[in-house]
């Protein structure tokens, strides 16, 4: 039962840094390439190795799929109520001159960071939904058929 | 550093309503998933609709008298940022999609209690407020992206909800698969045709390309820019020749969601098209007075004929009345290819009276499903006098889709005849009665099948729950209301007409 003893040891020592990258590309959207969509991407690409080396179940106790649809709704609403904190503090939907009103610069940085970062869980969620939805139909072929 | 302080003047709640019209019932999706529960899924959604209605209403009561609201995206000014804007034209169809949404929601509850498996709910809400939220945020856009954006966000909700009809009848699926291939063909050409504006005039809000294009005049890029974008929102019209996927998806999908599609999703995309050929396209381009003349209005008027023909040979109550809808859209595309005030004043008028009609018989037919199990007209058979109220409701909506004096029906194809005796067409305007008198026959068929066949032995069918018969009253109250009291409706399609007529001047 031990199969693919190279690729095993490899994924475990790659998921982490696919992580930490997926991090720093989402923390570096506002200066750098990258932003919320592709560390989302990234960030479950980590979870999708695992799923695809250690089988779907072992994926799925990581991240249960009722963990992964909560989180594609949880990153529109961090979105959502970025929106609305600067809509009750005054200001238009989404202008985030409201998150710092004094130094609006600082406004638009912090905006853009919560704004990516609800990109990100919800592209993390939809990714991983989308890759449970698919492996989780029966297998035509069985990991011993290899 | 920059220290000086920025003055702002704090906006109030009435400045953010543009805002707040989507952003209550797209918030309110994710929020039902993130929830997770059952029994606080469908409250959650219908208190996001009731509110979307009110704020309708308030936006509404702003512009009747023709001024425009303008809101600023992220405090972006436009042409560079996104604006949202409201006029009469859309503050119409906006208070229609959430009016016609707010009725539905009741009468859902009961119906997907037995159409859909419990489990499915929640996502079921979910996917209904974004498919609600993408079709207001259509209408309220004044930005040519976002239009796409949005177009995009309720198409896919609605491919959901189609499929989901799966649970009684496993031709959903297919269904919801054509409609998915068709309405992406649509929604790609739309974005093509987008692509060539951006190209021609380097912006996307829809006032300032239209501002543009009236500066340039004509160009091959234009042309072909309106090309695109008339079959793209075509496809989504369900204007005569692109018309199949309709029919299949209206019927298999759950029937509370064909109610609300029947009566708001074509009619948004009408909505578009208007915006597209008399705000942003110079209406005195001879292209576009030739496509009107010798593309939409032929096909209108084959619609209004073939489509009708069609629904009189169906078995299926639900079918005829999918089949009827693409007849009715025909009047609507009639209207608007007169290219007079009254056209589309009967166009806009249309929108309204045929998207109440079709709601009232679209919850009728759910009701039959609901008690039945089943619209075929062999299952309904001499239901008339065990579900009376169902059925006079079909009566009442039947007489309105036929436009008989005193329902809303009436109202709109009367301003129609109008707009093409103005014209001095008078063939057209004897193609419109005479095929009024096709739907005299469709809805004939239906209230025989319902009242003169007898009901079969041990037949078991009572009326259906308050629940859905309600909404459905309210309904087809709202038929014989509006047939009888013009002034909103009238006033605010010509209202409507004038502002999408003047052109670019009307996006000032």
């Amino acid at each position: 039962m031990r199969h693919h003893l190279i690729l095993r040891v490899i994924t475990k020592l790659l998921i982490g840094s696919i992580m930490l990258f997926a991090l720093y590309v989402q923390f570096h959207g506002d200066y750098s390439p990258g932003g919320g969509f592709q560390a989302g991407v990234i960030m479950a690409v980590a979870f999708i190795i695992y799923g695809v080396v250690f089988s779907l179940d072992e994926a799925q106790r990581v991240l249960p799929p009722w963990v992964v649809h909560k989180m594609a709704a949880l990153g529109v609403l961090i979105y959502a109520a970025t929106g609305v904190y600067s809509l009750f503090v005054g200001y238009g939907f989404l202008d985030y001159t409201a998150l710092s009103p004094d130094y609006p610069e600082k406004g638009q940085h912090y905006g853009i960071l919560l704004v990516e970062l609800g990109v990100g869980v919800t592209v993390t969620g939809v990714m991983v939904t989308i890759y449970y939805a698919f492996t989780s139909r029966t297998p035509i072929m069985d990991d011993e058929a290899w | 550093m920059a220290t000086e302080t920025v003055l702002h003047t704090a906006l109030t709640l009435v400045d953010q309503l543009p805002a707040l019209q989507i952003l209550v019932s797209f918030i309110a999706a994710p929020l039902i998933v993130v929830l997770g529960s059952r029994r606080l899924a469908w409250p959650i959604a219908f208190a996001a609709s009731a509110l979307s209605l009110v704020i309708a209403a308030i936006l509404l009561s702003q512009v009747l008298d023709g001024s425009i609201i303008s809101y600023r995206m992220g405090g972006w000014a436009p042409p560079l940022g996104i604006e949202y804007r409201v006029d009469a034209a859309n503050a119409f169809v906006l208070f229609l999609v959430a009016a016609i949404s707010t009725v539905v929601l009741p009468y859902a509850r009961t119906s997907f209690s037995k159409e859909i498996s419990t489990r499915h709910h929640t996502a079921f809400y979910a996917a209904y407020l974004l498919c609600f939220s993408g079709l207001l945020g259509v209408t309220i856009t004044g930005d040519a992206f976002n239009v796409f954006v949005f177009l995009e966000v309720s198409s896919l909700s609605t491919y959901v909800l189609i499929a989901q009809g799966a649970e009684r009848d496993k031709r959903a699926l297919t269904a919801a698969y054509d409609y998915l291939i068709m309405g992406t063909v649509g929604a790609t050409f739309f974005v093509i045709g987008i692509g060539f504006l951006y190209m021609a005039t380097g912006t996307l809000n829809l006032a300032d390309i239209a501002d543009r294009i009236a500066e340039q005049g004509s160009n091959r890029t234009i042309r072909a820019a309106f090309a695109f974008i008339v079959v793209g929102i075509g496809l989504k019209v369900a204007m005569y020749p692109l018309h199949r996927w309709l029919p299949n998806a209206y019927t298999y999908a759950p029937s509370a969601v064909t109610a609300f599609l029947a009566a708001t999703a074509t009619k948004v995309a009408v909505y578009v098209m208007l915006r597209f050929i008399f705000s942003v396209f110079q209406p005195n381009f001879l292209f576009e007075f030739n496509t009107l003349e010798f593309i939409i209005l032929p096909f209108a008027l084959i619609a209004m004929f073939a489509c009708s023909f069609v629904a009189i040979f169906q078995s299926d109550f639900k079918m005829m009345l999918a089949f009827s809808s693409v007849a009715q859209i025909g009047y609507i595309l009639l209207g608007i290819s007169f290219l007079t005030e009254t056209g589309v004043t009967a166009a806009v008028a249309h929108l309204f009276n045929h998207g109440i009609t079709k709601a009232t018989l679209f919850m009728a037919v759910g009701a039959y499903v609901f008690t039945a199990n089943g619209s075929y007209y062999d299952t309904i058979q001499g239901l008339g006098r065990r579900m009376p109220l169902t059925s006079a409701a079909v009566v009442v909506g039947g007489l309105s889709l036929i436009g008989v004096p005193g329902t809303a029906g009436f109202i709109s194809k009367w301003v129609l005849v109008q707009g093409a005796l103005e014209k001095g067409w008078w063939p057209v305007a004897i193609l419109i009665v005479a095929s009024s008198l096709l739907a005299v026959i469709y809805v004939w068929r239906v209230i025989e099948v319902l009242y003169m066949r007898p009901t079969p032995e041990n037949c078991e069918v009572r009326e259906a729950p308050m629940s859905m018969v309600v909404p459905m009253w309210i309904a087809a109250l709202a038929c014989i209301y509006f047939g009888l009291n013009t002034d909103l409706t009238l006033s605010a399609a010509q209202t409507a007409a004038q502002g999408l007529m003047s052109g670019s001047a009307g996006m000032r």
